[in-house]
């Protein structure tokens, strides 16, 4: 296997993350209506102080609905070499229904950019019957792993289905004009603005942080880190984008999709409640709580945190169990707003019907209505 | 029998000035080093017994005692030490092996030392124990690998029953130390001391005093290759059951109660004769292989409907993490391992000195390999093996233990000065000894008071610990190997061990 450049000297054992700060805020349509990613580069651009240049991201839900059942891979490469060998990869493993560069503006301050290219993708049949026990997801899964764990300077930004991550080194607004994202119309947006404390910016290091449709943008340092990413590696998830954030997509997309864990569940094994208050529960609920602590003790997330869980039906704003960082939540009519701070909140939405300071270890969840497909 | 060629260890001084002659060292050396010449109206000492135990010392009313290294100097040779010409003395006159107590002396390296901890620093902050929750509670037992539920919502309903889990408070609980090796005082200590923090107390291969019993759901009972005591009643009684394969003090060695310290009453618990030597074989009779081990597991399941967790100690070897795996295989819902500096009662030196391996690397392999394979979670892990304060806790939980297991610590804390004479019976701390005269001197009510203070010191100690690593529980620590860094190793111990070196931060 091909070792990244730069990473060469450490075991993947003994990687580590890399610490941030960070701003984020989500906005989304319970009933499904898109819309353009302006409201929330405005949301986000209003916490530019949060951020310090080295990182911004968006990630965006119903982005391509023509394009609604193939997983739409983004692709960011170091140079032509990459490129190609990750073509062959891909060109093995999936048929390609569409591929193309992902549209950019010149933006003076966005510098260095990698190649960005999109690929809409499923699986061949042959790599179906290669790999008769997995699914679909599980394939895609794999092959994002391989990549992102063997491919020299190439890493897969985002993976699901009728979403995409825009992320890269700069201030958060101007990615959003570098990516031109208000272009795509989505029901969820999602975004980020970083404070990474130290290391270089790093475009893959941006967030938010994709796996299949789960995205993530976080504000904060998982101090539980160490065990988190070896408990993940027991169910084949390798994390190689150097911080925290990706584990916490892996714990996501190992506790509800693979174990089928309700989301409020899963939260609860992240952010879990303490013994104490565990203790006092009635009975059943006792019990339940007991198990999933016992059974998921190296899930739990521990250390200063506020993140936005992007999927496809909803996103779910989720702190630490002491709520060492801050996050706000909001609404009004159908749009669910989510942000570390409330002023990014009123600048897009200046008279929410309700505004509330999300509780420590208690979701915030906003969802699309039942009967809306998407 | 000429004069032997062994000279005093210790030399024993008494300040004459000082001394009274209220003759309290006369009385509490049952080594009979002191002497009370009523003639001549003065105290004695004959250093040549001296165990360097300081009983005397510590309780001599007006401090007239010092008890020093012998000041007698050998030739300054690194070969031919003073221990090793004195070893070969003794073996020279007697023809015997050497037999020895508590945990090696040798100065094997202690990684410990060689591992630091990590802190917040403003990207995170620390949390202050003081003011918030900080979470020690710790299961062990067999975890499934996912949950089933059924329903939605509030209605969610569990559909994964837990095997059964043992529910301690500090990850910290008491190894086994027989009643036989240990005196029934220092059982009672122990046991009252399990039940006031919320930990495990563990029989050792010495059955269960019937006084005992009301400590049940505090004790861990054990299966050993003598099978004393071991009664279906006796399982019944315990929380958990210990299935003792090895032990790091004597690995591949069994163990031996002199039959002087086998009165009516260890007798009754034991079920053997008064004053026959208790010898439990090297190896299980009944297992010569992993399959084996696997149906007295099974057996003891059985015979207890399932309702107990089954532990398996072994000690750390070479092959440990391969045996371990094998243990996990094999059905056992928690793996102790016990490393070269682990404590015995009795054990010949010569083992005790030269087999094993360290626990720090024991514990990182073991967790490293159950992981590699995918069966972390189906077992619990447990270091022993001379765990000093509670930094060397929170470091082997960091490697990947679940718990860990004292009992040298334990010991001192009830007063034991690490003489190592725990063999001879005559311990004057009233802990490794039947003779009641002794025994008398280990006042429970202390003993447990002692105890409970130790393990809630170093329970804070470790919340402190947590709380200066920005964490509130203690499963963010356990296997989180990002929070050590090691201080003086080489390349290959750090691989071992899968921690960074100082100074690395990525």
């Amino acid at each position: 296997m091909i070792q990244k450049s730069g990473q060469r000297a450490i075991p993947l054992e003994l990687r580590e993350h890399i610490p941030s700060g960070c701003a984020v805020s989500g906005i989304m349509s319970e009933s499904g209506q898109r819309f353009g990613g302006r409201m929330v580069a405005d949301s986000i651009a209003t916490m530019r102080f949060r951020a310090n240049g080295l990182g911004g991201g968006f990630a965006g839900y119903g982005i391509y609905p023509q394009n609604r059942d193939h997983y739409a891979l983004h692709l960011m490469y170091d140079n032509d070499s990459s490129k190609e060998t990750t073509e062959r990869l891909l060109g093995k493993t999936f048929r390609i229904w569409r591929e193309e560069p992902i549209p950019t503006a010149h933006v003076q301050f966005i510098k260095n950019r990698p190649i960005l290219w999109r690929y809409f993708v499923t699986p061949k049949d042959e790599t179906k019957e290669r790999y008769y026990d997995m699914t679909d997801d599980d394939i895609a899964i794999m092959t994002v792993m391989d990549i992102n764990r063997s491919i020299e300077g190439a890493f897969v930004a985002s993976s699901g289905k009728n979403m995409g991550v825009f992320k890269g080194v700069g201030y958060p607004e101007d990615i959003a004009a570098f990516y031109k994202i208000d272009e795509y119309q989505a029901h969820i947006w999602t975004s980020h603005g970083r404070f990474p404390t130290n290391t270089p910016g790093w475009w893959g290091g941006a967030h938010p942080f994709g796996l299949l449709n789960w995205t993530i943008v976080h504000n904060g340092e998982i101090s539980s880190y160490g065990i988190n990413r070896r408990y993940l590696e027991g169910f084949g998830y390798y994390c190689m984008l150097q911080t925290d954030t990706e584990a916490i997509t892996y714990l996501f997309d190992l506790l509800v999709r693979r174990h089928r864990l309700p989301l409020d569940i899963a939260c609860t094994a992240l952010a879990a409640p303490f013994w104490s208050d565990i203790d006092r529960m009635p009975q059943g609920r006792k019990e339940l709580l007991e198990t999933i602590r016992i059974t998921y003790g190296p899930a739990l997330v521990n250390g200063p945190f506020s993140i936005i869980v992007g999927h496809s039906r909803g996103m779910i704003g989720l702190n630490d169990r002491v709520k060492l960082r801050p996050m706000v939540a909001a609404r009004k009519g159908d749009l669910v707003f989510i942000a570390s701070e409330e002023a990014a909140i009123r600048a897009v939405c200046p008279d929410p019907e309700s505004v509330w300071p999300a509780e420590a270890g208690k979701p915030v969840v906003g969802q699309l209505r039942q009967d809306v497909s998407v | 029998m000429s004069k032997s060629l062994l000279n005093p260890e210790f030399l024993v001084e008494r300040d004459e000035d000082r001394c009274i002659k209220c003759q309290v060292c006369v009385r509490q050396c049952a080594f009979d080093c002191h002497s009370y010449d009523g003639d001549d109206d003065e105290v004695q000492s004959d250093s040549t017994s001296c165990a360097g135990c300081h009983r005397c010392a510590s309780l001599c009313p007006t401090d007239a005692i010092n008890v020093r290294r012998t000041p007698l100097e050998f030739r300054q040779n690194a070969n031919w030490t003073a221990d090793v010409q004195k070893a070969i003395y003794k073996q020279a006159e007697t023809g015997g092996v050497m037999l020895t107590g508590m945990g090696s002396d040798r100065p094997y390296p202690i990684y410990w030392d060689h591992l630091v901890l990590n802190a917040s620093q403003v990207t995170n902050p620390s949390i202050d124990p003081l003011r918030e929750p900080m979470e020690l509670r710790t299961y062990l037992g067999r975890k499934p690998e996912a949950l089933k539920l059924n329903g939605n919502g509030r209605d969610v309903k569990l559909e994964t029953q837990l095997k059964p889990q043992l529910k301690l408070e500090i990850p910290i609980m008491f190894s086994a130390m027989s009643y036989g090796s240990i005196s029934y005082n220092a059982c009672m200590s122990l046991a009252r001391a399990a039940r006031q923090i919320g930990t495990f107390w563990n029989t050792g291969e010495g059955g269960l005093h019937k006084d005992f019993y009301e400590f049940g759901p505090y004790t861990i009972v054990q299966c050993a290759s003598g099978r004393f005591g071991v009664t279906s009643e006796y399982l019944h009684q315990g929380a958990a059951i210990e299935i003792k394969i090895g032990q790091g003090a004597k690995p591949g060695i069994g163990g031996h109660l002199p039959g002087e310290k086998v009165d009516e009453a260890i007798s009754q618990t034991r079920m053997i004769p008064v004053g026959t030597d208790a010898l439990s074989p090297a190896p299980h009779h009944d297992i010569y292989s992993i399959e084996d081990l696997r149906q007295l597991i099974y057996a003891l399941k059985e015979a207890t409907n399932y309702t107990k967790p089954v532990f398996v100690k072994i000690a750390a070897v070479h092959n440990v993490a391969a045996i371990a795996s094998g243990i996990v295989r094999a059905g056992a819902d928690v793996v102790c391992i016990d490393g070269i500096r682990g404590g015995t009662g009795a054990a010949p030196s010569i083992i005790r000195d030269n087999v094993g391996i360290p626990i720090e690397l024991a514990i990182a392999a073991v967790d490293q390999r159950l992981r590699e394979e995918g069966i972390r979670h189906e077992a619990s892990l447990v270091a022993a093996g001379g765990f000093r304060n509670s930094a060397d806790v929170a470091k082997a939980i960091a490697l990947g233990a679940d718990a860990v297991y004292i009992a040298t610590s334990a010991l001192v804390a009830m007063g034991c000065h690490v003489c190592q004479k725990c063999y001879t019976g005559r311990c004057n701390w009233g802990i490794a000894t039947q003779d009641p005269y002794l025994v008398k001197r280990l006042n429970p009510d202390i003993g447990a008071r002692r105890l409970s203070n130790l393990l809630r010191a170093w329970a804070l100690e470790i919340k402190e610990i947590l709380g200066g690593m920005g964490v509130n529980a203690i499963e963010s620590l356990r296997g989180n190997r990002l929070h050590l860094r090691a201080v003086g190793l080489a390349d290959t111990d750090m691989e071992i061990l899968g921690v960074l070196p100082a100074g690395r931060a990525q």
